[in-house]
């Protein structure tokens, strides 16, 4: 049993609730932190914690709170980006569900890091019953006296907003989240200025991600340097996973870093193997924007290394090779899943959400969809193949934000382990409205056929 | 300028300039001027807070600055990318970055009616003159493409949303130089589209620059649609007591006929004094106007076909041996108009 550190008491009845939450030990960080700590104290903490981003990046949130500019008479916002919509990432909104004193706990602690008196939440607008709980949860909070003026007697004032995004995508980009929070259209910022300079209001603004700043207790009840006792390397503590697909039990899970990926898919703690019998094809490990990777490089590496649910070991081989942690969105494919069928459905996700702005990311994505779709619908012909390669290549690092790279990296990725599903698409048009094409040779043991 | 102000040396392609603290690589760049300027359809100089978005203005820079001689890693739009000290910047010497703005030249076409012959801009529009620099000669765009209705905007504009290519710059307009905008971005992706709310018209005294800021023929002067082309035309700069605006204008001249009143575009076709609606539309007799001289049109432009100027061999890559190498195809083109 791995050890769990955001859900240890996940299961307990009634841990959404003040009093269960606290009777299980919760707000304790809050009163360490504001007793006998300073704001600096907590970030040396967390930056001994090694705690790096959940929302995809893994940036380092230590280095990420220390770039906050701290000009005099300035109020700073923290911003928790709660715009959970990536396909195949669901861990937050089970996070905000079932347990969200943990969140409002890890508001607290770090916007008294960062000295923040007024912090947001933005969650995504479809979330209403987690805005409702969210909202119950800051006012159960202030109650008991966690939230607002002088805070435990320590002189310390906090006000924690929720603010519903309207249904957009690109609102999950931290700029984007910031204008919508505002109240302008969702279009990513140009960088710089990073909004650790001029975010929220042009204040000096950090954003970080509901788990991010749900694990900052941990890190305060046990300490940076336990905290970083957990996990592998410089993927410190723990994850959690969102498991989706053709998996016998998906869920999410916390997990410890480090944990192979062979024992996440199969063992019973986790996923418990692919339903049905069936046999594992294909697994997009970090949410749907990440490359995709065949069964056969997912559990090893292309030099024959264990796989391993780190960020390092999943990016192992570069996009050759390897994918990315990502958000956690964990999505497996078996036999009966259609590649081709999987990556239109995603480049259509980003033609719909992207915002418009830059003409790469517009157009290219647009593109995308329309020469899948028709491979697809037996209609493609074989240098279209070469020619989504080619828009991929082009969108790829020209937009002004990372969405266009993430329209981008599922179609080159998929093209370019999955090249001979695509050509039998084309090549057999009418059978592959009928059949799917099956494993292929994507699950056999790793040969110098997938090395490039 | 002041002399205690601090410059800044750079190198863009090799050829070393200095340019004030805070001026972006595109600016520094055009004070250099030739062919080493990156192509800007978005950016707008007398705009704030332009640019960014259409992306033909990709650079590299090969050398951060002194300080951190890092390169960066990923091409920046060179518009809204300030000066370093000792920053090095390639442009038109980087296959990369030529590659990529062929690759964004050919995004923006793919959506675009290509309408050129029956299309108001043409002669004039940076797309065209992007396109014929760094465009593909036939299209892989297999597709139909997305089609807006025209909607006039007030009785002056016409919006053709077919031809946009969202370089936001009419917003912009709206928001510094009118008192309210009344014109956005709605949806998104490759649906979005500028509109008014429910089809209102714009009416204000300085939007008519909405025509002359858009790079191609979305936003078009109904006063002028389908009169003439550019190319028969002879633009003259002219003057006039104005109590809105500066008065400087360049008017379009047919026979003795004024077809069109325009700000003063300068060689990026950016105006740098608007004008007003009231000049724009009202004054379109050659009696309101006081004559100063023939506009310079660039030998390149079609509107040069039978005009002014003196036929220049081209700056920059002449005199240098690495450009020369690296830019076949550009100096064989600019070789032909000699």
């Amino acid at each position: 049993m791995s050890r769990k550190l955001l859900y240890e008491h996940i299961n307990v009845p009634g841990i959404e609730t003040f009093e269960v939450y606290r009777q299980k030990g919760g707000y304790r960080a809050v009163e360490k932190a504001l007793s006998s700590m300073s704001p600096e104290d907590v970030l040396e903490e967390v930056k001994a914690s090694g705690l790096r981003g959940r929302g995809g990046a893994g940036f380092p949130t230590g280095m990420k709170w220390s770039f906050l500019a701290k000009p005099e008479g300035v109020p700073r916002h923290l911003v928790c980006n709660a715009d959970e919509s990536e396909p195949g990432t669901f861990k937050d909104r089970h996070l905000m569900t079932f347990i969200p004193h943990l969140l409002i706990e890890g508001m607290i602690i770090s916007s008294f890091a960062l000295g923040a008196k007024d912090s947001y939440i933005y969650v995504r607008g479809e979330m209403m019953p987690q805005i409702r709980i969210l909202e119950k949860a800051i006012a159960e909070a202030k109650e008991a006296g966690f939230l607002g003026e002088n805070i435990l007697g320590k002189g310390y004032d906090l006000e924690i907003h929720v603010s519903p995004g309207a249904g957009a995508y690109i609102c999950g980009e931290e700029t984007a989240l910031l204008e919508s929070l505002e109240g302008k259209r969702g279009n990513p910022r140009i960088k710089p200025p990073f909004p650790a300079v001029s975010g929220l209001y042009n204040r000096p603004t950090v954003v970080n991600n509901v788990e991010t700043i749900s694990a900052t207790v941990p890190i305060i009840n046990d300490g940076g340097e336990e905290y970083a006792k957990v996990g592998e390397g410089r993927s410190t503590g723990t994850k959690l996973i969102s498991a989706c697909g053709n998996l016998k039990k998906p869920g999410v899970y916390e997990i410890e870093m480090g944990l192979s990926v062979e024992e996440f898919i199969y063992s019973d703690e986790y996923c418990g193997g692919i339903a049905r019998g069936k046999q594992l094809k294909a697994v997009v490990a970090g949410g749907s924007s990440v490359p995709i990777l065949p069964a056969n490089l997912i559990t090893t590496t292309a030099n024959g290394e264990k796989r391993l649910m780190t960020y390092e070991s999943l990016a192992e081989g570069g996009f050759e090779t390897g994918t990315m942690l990502g958000s956690g969105g964990f999505i497996a494919f078996d036999e009966d899943q259609c590649i081709v069928r999987n990556t239109l459905n995603f480049a259509r996700f980003y033609a719909h959400e992207s915002c418009g702005q830059c003409s790469p990311c517009r157009e290219g994505t647009f593109w995308l969809d329309k020469v899948l779709y028709d491979i697809e619908y037996g209609k493609g012909s074989q240098s279209d193949i070469d020619l989504l390669v080619n828009i991929a290549h082009n969108i790829e690092g020209n937009t002004i934000c990372p969405l266009g790279d993430a329209a981008a990296w599922p179609v080159a990725s998929a093209v370019r382990h999955f090249r001979e599903e695509f050509e039998w698409h084309i090549s057999h048009p009418e059978e592959a409205q009928t059949r799917n094409f099956g494993v292929g040779p994507y699950a056999d043991p790793l040969v110098s056929t997938v090395t490039e | 300028m002041a002399e205690n102000e601090k410059k800044i040396k750079i190198k863009i392609d090799g050829i070393p300039t200095e340019v004030p603290e805070g001026t972006t690589i595109l600016n520094a760049a055009r004070q250099i001027g030739g062919e080493i300027v990156p192509p800007a359809m978005c950016y707008y100089t007398s705009l704030e807070e332009t640019g960014g978005k259409c992306r033909t203005c990709l650079v590299k820079v090969s050398k951060g600055s002194d300080q951190n001689p890092k390169p960066m890693p990923k091409l920046v739009p060179s518009c809204r990318t300030t000066v370093m000290e000792g920053m090095e910047v390639e442009n038109i010497t980087n296959p990369d970055v030529l590659e990529a703005r062929k690759g964004v030249v050919e995004f923006l076409l793919i959506n675009h009616p290509l309408d050129c012959p029956v299309c108001d801009q043409a002669g004039e529009c940076d797309l065209q003159d992007l396109s014929y620099e760094h465009g593909l000669q036939e299209t892989r765009f297999n597709y139909v493409k997305r089609t807006f209705e025209r909607i006039d905007i007030g009785d002056k504009i016409q919006l053709h949303m077919n031809r946009c290519i969202m370089c936001y710059r009419c917003l912009y307009v709206a928001d510094q130089l009118t008192e309210k905008r009344e014109h956005g971005v709605l949806f998104r992706g490759v649906k979005s589209e500028i509109s008014t709310y429910i089809e209102k018209a714009l009416d204000s005294d300085f939007i008519g620059n909405v025509i002359d800021v858009c790079p191609v023929g979305a936003l078009t002067d109904r006063t002028f649609r389908f009169k003439n082309r550019v190319w028969f035309t002879k633009p003259v700069n002219a003057h006039r007591e104005c109590d809105k605006c500066s008065g400087n204008v360049t008017l379009w001249y047919k026979g003795e006929e004024v077809l069109r009143v325009t700000g003063r575009k300068d060689e990026y076709a950016e105006v740098h004094e608007f004008i007003c609606d009231t000049c724009r539309f009202d004054k379109k007799k050659t009696s309101d106007w006081v004559i100063e001289s023939p506009k310079k049109v660039q030998h390149t432009s079609v509107i040069a076909s039978n005009h002014y100027e003196e036929l220049k061999p081209p700056s920059v890559i002449k005199e240098n041996k690495k450009l020369q190498e690296s830019n076949k195809e550009q100096l064989s083109r600019s070789e032909r108009y000699k």
